[in-house]
């Protein structure tokens, strides 16, 4: 959509918002928003765009409350601000919006997360992305190495990249807003995200971007929008498979679900954030024991987590209850960085390898 | 030399007094810090049961001054029956003398080794004698003693004696210095505050470095004391038995039937029977084999409860409330005393209260007050059965949240009175855990926990009714302004949503067109009378309405309009002035008003 046609739907729609409360006022209504119940219980499988997406549940929120009716007045305000940044053609941060509610007395946020929330709501409502309300995020610094190239659009002029031989050894890093992006071509028979910056590292000092012809991305842990929207673009219009390589416990496997099937926060954009063809790597349960690799035991917080992903229905497979169920009998997790234990080049050498051809990617 | 001759050599006996010099904490002793309260504490006690023993209302002065340096000098004075001369000494300087020892009955000393502890422990640190003064009625003069503890024959020794006059007719006082710091002054002030709490008949006032604190009686009631009993069969052990045995000259079924509470003949002849013993053999005769038989006996044999009316004294539901009333400030409180019960053969009796809200902390976790017959557990909560039968409740079903202890502005009293309170050392801190004195605890708790339930979702109820009203009040309006202002329209009247969601009196003023606005609208679906008072610089000379009545001059006037509103009807009156000072309405429920000020505001 082009950037005019952008703003002037991002205004209706957030000014029919306010357009909506001022009838209820006038009709002697008390003012309300519908939004979908944002919990796990509320997630359905989408089998057109296949991945979770929010169900029917709706819950109303009426200014009937203090509560409530606090809510909608940030809301208001909230919208009051970004109808003037959207007119003046200005951006902000998350973290700028929150700042700037501190003159708005009653209405002032008490902390980050009540805005990002609020955000999300004003999202689900009017079916966009923050970015067309000319919001982002912070920069969260995550990285992409490997055999592609891009072009990116900066307030500096067009700037085209080969996210390796353009870049440093840390890698390219992928900007908070992803639509300024255009992937012109590469050379990659794979994409794999990785959890953790050491085993970033050693991919990158092995040298398995080349001999396996592999991008490798850098997730940070839980990764951010814009890093499930490049692997989704990626995997989209080369169609190079995702693989995911992360640690060997409870929150690691809900890292592999958000870039697979769509977080529980963003289920509302999940068409465009996941990439539900994106497979898990490992390590796996079974790695531990086949591999024999070091390992801690369970704390009552993992057993906890893993019992919840049991009943979580982007977990409702035979091939992660096999898993998960095999994990608690062990009562056992192991990082990644755990293959260190056989040597630097074990996991370039023999691991992946293993793994990725028994499961077809290689 | 055989190695057991040169042993033998080093065997010898050890007295009472030197065994608590090298275990100090067993009495309470283990820090200067926690000296203060341990000996505050048993000078407390002693003078409590002492006043309760001769029916008196007592009266304690407690003062606590630095000498020099880390030298405290304690003060504890009563109104009491006074002490004989004669028992003087050994009351203060012999470790295990006391009177109530062998008797079956509430009473919160027992022993009688905590204030001779403290003069042990003066002696330790200071090696200054106690000082006594102690009068018995108008018509004796007082004496003066000054009292140290030989050691080695955990005797008394008498420094000083001497007659002096003194201003009480009856009462005791003792003047006792140690090393000590005031670190735990705080919980000093605490454990006294407890002590009132449960000790509503009492009044105690309290003096630390010139500072004074009074904790004030509330009631006038005189402690009925409670009556020695008869050990129950069930409740006793073999040496006593023997003992009592050997010192009567009775046939055995009378010896059962007069040595023992709640046996009458014909359990008397039940027990003999089981025993395989004569009913009419003398029961000094009774040795060996055939003791162990009659214990056997006795505590096989069905025999009902001991009397736990005669020898307990519960404080009483009215006067815990009363107390925890005086001392602390809460929107709810609520007391149970449950029936009294047995726990090996000792009867007791647990007594509980709940107190909520008012200035009680709203975080963290409840207050927890422990008192065994009367006496504030000041150490060792995690040890103790009280705290484990509170922490095993759920809270969470009364409403309460829960981490392990209770959460939030909660205060939970719990007082456990008995013939004998199973401590778990000597120090007294906490009580060990009983069954039946847990499950005592936790019904009584449970019981207060659905009290306190009703009142918590009633004030729930009443809370969401304000919220709504606040929300619809304060916040609708200003939602109201900054969606006129996006949409770029004019600012939409919200008082059809007021009437709508409301059941209130809505009282307004703001300013409108230079003018001061003052309304009201009545929503509570009936008609209302009421006056409207306006006290402020503004005389409403020219109000659209006219007021009853003005009066003042200067700068202050009070003026007073009378309206009378069928429901869903509005009033207003308009007139110049600053908008400022207080409005208020009377003659309305308040419960059913709304006030909203916006008169001073731009």
């Amino acid at each position: 959509m082009a950037k005019a046609d952008l703003d002037a739907s991002a205004l209706t729609r957030l000014l029919g918002i306010a357009g909506k409360w001022y009838d209820q006022i006038v009709a002697g209504e008390v003012p309300s928003i519908v939004l979908p119940t944002r919990t796990k219980r509320n997630i359905e499988y989408d089998d057109t765009t296949e991945v979770w997406k929010y169900g029917d549940r709706e819950s109303i929120r009426t200014a009937g409350t203090a509560k409530s009716a606090l809510h909608l007045l940030r809301m208001a305000f909230v919208i009051g601000f970004l109808k003037q940044q959207i007119n003046e053609n200005r951006s902000s941060t998350l973290r700028e919006l929150y700042y700037i509610s501190e003159g708005w007395r009653r209405a002032k946020f008490g902390a980050q997360d009540e805005s990002n929330l609020l955000i999300e709501d004003l999202e689900i409502l009017t079916d966009l992305q923050r970015e067309a309300f000319h919001l982002r995020p912070e920069e969260d610094g995550a990285t992409i190495f490997g055999p592609i190239r891009i072009r990116e659009s900066t307030r500096r002029g067009v700037r085209e990249i080969h996210c390796r031989d353009d870049v440093g050894e840390a890698g390219y890093q992928i900007p908070t807003n992803t639509e300024n992006l255009d992937l012109l071509d590469h050379d990659a028979r794979m994409v794999v995200a990785v959890e953790t910056g050491g085993m970033y590292a050693r991919l990158i000092e092995n040298g398995f971007d080349e001999e396996y012809s592999a991008v490798l991305v850098h997730l940070k842990g839980q990764p951010a929008r814009s890093t499930r929207r490049l692997l989704h673009r990626i995997n989209d219009q080369f169609q190079v498979p995702i693989v995911v390589f992360t640690d060997g416990d409870p929150w690691s496997y809900r890292i592999f679900a958000s870039v697979a099937y769509g977080a529980i926060k963003s289920a509302h954009i999940s068409e465009i954030l996941a990439t539900p063809r994106a497979q898990f790597v490992g390590v796996q349960p079974s790695d531990i024991r086949d591999y024999d690799l070091p390992s801690d035991h369970l704390t009552e917080r993992d057993v906890a987590a893993l019992n919840a992903e049991l009943a979580d229905p982007r977990f409702a497979s035979e091939y992660w209850h096999d898993q998960i169920k095999l994990q608690l009998q062990m009562n056992l997790k192991s990082e990644q960085q755990a293959f260190a234990a056989r040597g630097l080049d074990f996991v370039t050498r023999e691991y992946l390898p293993a793994r990725l051809s028994a499961m077809g990617v290689i | 030399m055989a190695l057991a001759d040169e042993l033998a050599r080093q065997q010898r006996s050890i007295s009472v007094a030197e065994f608590f010099e090298r275990n100090k904490h067993l009495l309470g002793f283990d820090s200067p810090t926690r000296g203060v309260i341990t000996t505050v504490k048993e000078a407390v006690d002693n003078a409590l049961d002492a006043c309760e023993e001769a029916c008196i209302l007592p009266d304690l002065f407690i003062a606590i001054s630095r000498v020099r340096d880390d030298i405290f000098r304690i003060t504890v004075e009563d109104n009491g029956p006074g002490i004989v001369p004669a028992q003087v000494p050994y009351v203060f300087g012999k470790l295990l003398y006391g009177s109530r020892f062998h008797q079956i009955r509430q009473s919160r000393g027992q022993q009688g080794i905590g204030i001779s502890a403290a003069v042990l422990y003066a002696q330790l640190t200071t090696g200054t004698p106690t000082v006594v003064v102690s009068r018995t009625s108008p018509d004796t003069p007082a004496h003066r003693f000054q009292i140290q503890i030989a050691i080695m024959a955990n005797e008394p020794e008498v420094v000083g004696h001497e007659e002096v006059p003194w201003d009480r007719t009856h009462g005791t006082r003792i003047e006792i210095q140690f090393r000590s710091s005031l670190t735990a002054r705080k919980r000093l002030l605490e454990y006294l505050k407890y002590t009132s709490v449960v000790n509503p008949h009492a009044r105690i006032s309290l003096v630390i470095e010139d500072e004074p604190f009074l904790f004030e009686r509330v009631s006038d009631e005189v402690i009925e004391p409670p009556k020695a009993i008869q050990p129950h069969p069930h409740g006793i052990e073999l040496g006593q038995l023997k003992r009592m045995a050997a010192s009567v000259p009775l046939p055995l079924d009378e010896f059962l039937v007069q040595g023992f509470s709640r046996v009458g003949k014909k359990t008397a002849t039940d027990i003999c029977e089981r025993a395989g013993l004569s009913p009419s053999n003398p029961a000094s005769g009774i040795i060996g084999d055939d003791l162990t038989r009659l214990l056997a006996a006795m505590q096989a044999v069905k025999v009902p409860a001991p009397p736990a009316g005669l020898c307990l004294s519960p404080i009483g539901e009215a006067l815990i409330v009363q107390g925890l009333e005086k001392e602390f400030q809460m929107d709810f409180v609520r007391a149970r005393t449950r029936p009294g019960s047995v726990s090996n053969g000792h009867p007791f009796m647990v007594e509980a209260a709940i107190g909520y809200g008012g200035r009680l902390n709203p975080e963290g976790n409840a207050v927890l007050i422990r008192f065994a017959n009367r006496v504030p557990l000041m150490y060792q909560q995690g040890a103790c059965a009280i705290t484990q039968a509170v922490t095993s409740m759920n809270w969470r079903s009364y409403g309460i949240s829960q981490q392990g202890l209770p959460i939030g502005p909660l205060l939970v009293l719990v007082h456990v009175a008995s013939t004998s309170v199973p401590f778990t050392s000597e120090s007294k801190d906490a009580i060990a855990d009983i069954p039946e004195i847990a499950r005592e605890v936790t019904l009584a708790l449970q019981d207060l926990g659905r009290d306190l339930k009703t009142f918590l979702s009633r004030r729930d109820r009443t809370r969401l009714q304000d919220d709504r009203a606040r929300a619809v009040c304060a916040i609708l309006p200003e939602i109201a302004t900054k969606v006129a202002e996006i949409t770029e329209r004019p600012v939409p009247d919200i008082t059809p949503i007021e009437g709508r969601i409301m059941k209130y009196l809505i009282l307004k003023r703001k300013r409108l067109g230079g003018k001061v606005l003052i309304e009201a609208a009545n929503h509570m679906g009936q008609s209302g009378t009421f006056m409207i008072y306006l006290i402020s610089a503004d005389s409403a000379g020219d109000a659209s309405t006219p007021p009853v009545l003005v009066t003042g001059s200067g700068g202050e006037y009070t003026v007073v309009w009378q309206v009378a509103l069928e429901p869903g009807m509005r009033w207003e009156t308009r007139f110049s002035g600053s908008g400022c000072g207080g409005l208020e309405i009377r003659g309305v429920d308040p419960g059913k008003v709304m006030v909203v000020d916006e008169g001073g505001e731009g």
